[in-house]
């Protein structure tokens, strides 16, 4: 494994499996009456949180609390970088506190990069811009394969706005490593320039996929990051793009329903959807915690990474 | 002399990481003991009949000293501990018919060498579904050594219960303990140097038995 956990495409099919398999080993802790290891001890984390976050932020302060790590919490509101301090200069500062990690969301994408290239800690990214955000396509990844077994093979569909997707991005880099067939689905005008380059397909008509999937994956429509009409209304997104009961009873019985959160219920996912049993949304944020401790315990548990001074 | 027997390496897998550095079964490098090989071979202190002997003398200590078994729990610690502890339940099952749960207990995220080492993949934890509340846990492990395994495993175990009592059984004890540590039940006291590798196969993993004393002759 690299020091630093920046981009899906940084993990070998090994790496990607020895995460997923430490996972399952540490899903049993959350299940226990005392939810907490010993392993990071002594170790600090920070939370470095530049955009809001509800679910990615929580998740990655329990994994580090479950592993007895010092978890400090930092978000833009309320700090110096609102008094213009740069990201060179706050990451200078946590260095100084003696940060052995540091988790980002950065609404720039490449932020965790040059962050990596500042601190001798190990940077995770959280999500930036509209690049990566790793740790949730692995938790992606592990709940596909909790469910269904396996993934080789296994064909995911991926649907909706994909253009402002880190999400899309990393699920697709890390999906393929470990064997999948993804396809993209969306609007023209949703998809990224040279997405032909991605290692998946590509298709405008959700209801050609849907038959032959496995997997379907919501994606939230993300109008705050929206400066031009990418569809004429909402409603006519939903109608075409959106994942309603008909169209739930035309996947494969066994297929299932996910969405990375939060949700425009009634745009991209209807709520019955949502709620039925085929969806892992809940079971989504559960393994989110999991999949953040087995990163945390591979990139921090062990000695000295190379390059590193720990 | 790692060069003993260089097509053994297809066994002997260990994808759980090493508790000891000096556990058995763990060094990728070993080689087997041919008769009539050359001298440097590693001599086996335990061959495949013994080790069964070690351990049905085991069960039946651990019958006489709890009374029959009632309450026990074995716990393996992975990896070669596990399979011990299957065998264990096994034997006393044929003595006494009585069935004694077995699982594992995996201490990696408890030892205290961590951070000596890159992170290591984690071994299964294994608990009987009646959980080890109230339960005598006897821990199951292949060879003893610093002891520093059995503390992280006393670690592990007091975050997933509370035992009446725990006892440790030991298919070697190889001495030089690092902490106040003794076993409950042992197969072979075996002498070593601190030089000196000791290697458990087990017919499970490694398609043999044997317990073998490797001697470190590199500068």
């Amino acid at each position: 494994m690299k020091r630093h956990l920046i981009s899906a495409a940084d993990l070998t099919k090994d790496d990607a499996l020895l995460i997923l398999d430490t996972a399952e080993e540490l899903a049993a802790v959350s299940e226990r009456s005392v939810k907490k290891l010993p392993t990071l001890r002594g170790r600090t984390v920070v939370n470095l949180f530049f955009e809001d976050s509800t679910r990615t932020r929580i998740s990655f302060e329990a994994a580090a609390k479950r592993l007895s790590a010092d978890v400090i919490n930092f978000s833009a509101k309320g700090s110096s970088v609102s008094k213009g301090e740069s990201l060179k200069d706050t990451a200078l500062t946590l260095e100084a506190m003696g940060a052995d990690a540091v988790v980002i969301r950065h609404r720039a994408s490449g932020a965790p990069y040059r962050l990596a290239g500042w601190v001798r800690g190990s940077v995770l990214n959280a999500g930036d811009g509209t690049h990566e955000h790793p740790t949730q396509a692995l938790l992606d990844a592990f709940t596909m394969r909790r469910r269904l077994g396996g993934l080789d093979g296994r064909r995911v569909a991926i649907v909706g706005d994909v253009l402002h997707s880190r999400v899309a991005r990393s699920n697709v880099l890390l999906l393929n490593t470990l064997g999948a067939q993804v396809t993209l689905v969306a609007p023209p005008t949703l998809l990224p320039v040279s997405v032909e380059t991605w290692p998946c397909e590509v298709c405008y008509d959700l209801d050609a996929v849907l038959p032959k999937s496995d997997v379907v994956m919501m994606l939230r429509v993300q109008r705050e990051r929206m400066n031009a009409a990418y569809f004429p209304s909402a409603r006519e997104y939903s109608r075409r793009y959106g994942l309603d009961a008909d169209r739930l009873a035309r996947m494969p019985e066994d297929a299932l329903v996910m969405h990375p959160g939060p949700m425009n219920r009634g745009v991209e996912i209807a709520a019955e959807v949502a709620d039925s049993a085929r969806s892992t949304i809940v079971e989504q944020v559960t393994n989110g915690v999991t999949i953040r401790m087995a990163v945390l315990y591979l990139l921090l548990g062990g000695a000295t990474f190379e390059g590193g001074t720990r | 002399m790692a060069d003993a027997v260089p097509h053994a390496h297809d066994h002997a897998q260990d994808p759980s990481g090493a508790p000891d550095g000096a556990r058995g079964g763990r060094d990728r490098s070993h080689s087997a003991s041919h008769p009539g090989s050359p001298s440097q071979a590693p001599r086996a202190v335990l061959e495949g009949p013994d080790i069964n002997r070690a351990l049905i003398r085991i069960a039946h200590e651990i019958l006489e000293r709890t009374k029959g078994a009632e309450d026990v729990v074995l716990l393996g610690i992975p990896t070669r501990g596990v399979q011990l502890a299957a065998r264990l339940a096994k034997h006393i099952e044929q003595f006494e018919g009585a069935r004694v749960p077995h699982g594992s207990l995996d201490v990696t995220m408890y030892r205290d060498d961590l951070r000596l080492r890159p992170a290591r993949a984690l071994g299964a934890t294994r608990l009987p579904a009646d959980g080890i509340d109230d339960r005598i846990v006897v821990l199951v492990d292949d060879v003893l050594y610093s002891g520093r395994t059995v503390r992280a495993a006393l670690d592990a175990l007091n975050d997933l219960g509370r035992p009446r009592a725990v006892q440790l059984a030991a298919l070697v004890d190889r001495g030089h303990r690092e902490l106040p540590i003794r076993a409950d039940y042992v197969g072979k006291n075996l002498p070593t140097a601190k030089s000196e590798t000791v290697k458990v196969y087990l017919n499970e993993v490694d398609d043999r038995d044997a317990v073998v004393l490797i001697k470190k002759e590199r500068p």
